[in-house]
């Protein structure tokens, strides 16, 4: 089983990074743009094939390690 | 006092806190392996600066899981001192033992460069030598250590003085929430901090006003 995981920065979080991108785009000449925000991406391989363990796994794995929850934010995703 | 530094894979200021120690205190101290699941009989425990695991994932997460942390948290409950510098701040907030996380400098640049620092709290093992509000200057390096945490969180810290240090007027080098530079825990046993002490320890270095943090270790234990 694969699954993807998406980790952001919570709402108010200040996203300097994202920002810097951002000012980056609008001097290419991409005016439509307005504010930015970026995250990862994690890409996992998992054994089994029970859906509902593997997200309860992963919301694990995410809580300990993947994310730091005082700042970001996680969705998982099965494929 | 007897004291312990962690070595973390890629900690890089392992040897400075190794020398400040061994200088104030006038004994080495023991430098412990990140895989070693047990810590000597040791009144503190420092977490030095540099890049563990590479900063992997975010600073500090890997080294939060290392095998030695169970053991450092287990000093910390028993009221040890643990003193985080720097990298040692990132893995102590990652590892939960102090509130709050560091971010990407404000800026995106590193930072390094000395600093002017206020001493905000003097009311603990730390911070004892210092008088209340008296101008430090301790360098700082880092690239991630601008200070967050939620209004709540900061509240709560302010009102039950546990910031330790603070940027001085104009000198936050990072963005960090109202100018913490460092932060005590609950039990004010725990002290975490972007500026590096252990550098200010001898006038050869540029200063000497770390000496008065391990100073105020040492009387407290003796």
């Amino acid at each position: 089983m694969k699954a993807r995981v998406f980790i952001t920065l919570k709402n108010g979080v200040l996203d300097p990074q994202g920002k810097a991108i951002g000012h980056a785009l609008n001097g290419l000449g991409f005016d439509s743009v307005g504010e930015v925000r970026q995250g990862k991406v994690i890409d996992l391989e998992l054994a089994g094939t029970d859906a509902e363990k593997a997200k309860t796994d992963l919301k694990a794995m995410c809580e300990k390690l993947l994310a730091n929850t005082v700042i970001e934010k996680y969705e998982i995703e099965i494929k | 006092m007897k004291s312990a530094v962690i070595v973390f894979p890629a900690s890089n200021c392992d040897r400075d806190a190794k020398t400040a120690l061994t200088q104030m205190t006038g004994k080495a101290p023991a430098m412990v392996w990140h895989q070693d699941s047990e810590l000597p009989d040791v009144d503190l425990v420092v977490l030095p600066g540099g890049f563990s695991y590479g900063d992997y994932l975010r600073c500090g997460a890997m080294a939060s899981q290392s095998a030695v942390m169970k053991s450092v948290k287990a000093h910390a409950d028993k009221g040890g001192m643990v003193l985080g510098i720097c990298n040692g701040f990132q893995v102590l907030t990652e590892s939960h033992l102090l509130p709050g996380a560091l971010m990407r400098n404000a800026a995106l640049k590193f930072v390094c460069k000395p600093v002017g620092l206020e001493v905000n709290e003097t009311q603990s093992a730390f911070t004892r030598g210092y008088e209340n509000g008296q101008r430090v200057t301790f360098p700082v390096a880092h690239g991630e250590g601008s200070y967050f945490a939620d209004e709540e969180t900061l509240d709560r810290l302010e009102g039950e003085n546990r910031v330790a240090f603070r940027y001085a007027k104009g000198e936050n080098p990072n963005g960090s929430a109202r100018n913490i530079a460092g932060i005590l825990s609950e039990k004010r046993n725990v002290l975490g901090l972007m500026p590096h002490p252990e550098r200010v320890v001898d006038d050869v270095l540029g200063g000497t006003d770390g000496r008065a943090l391990f100073q105020s270790l040492i009387e407290n234990l003796s």
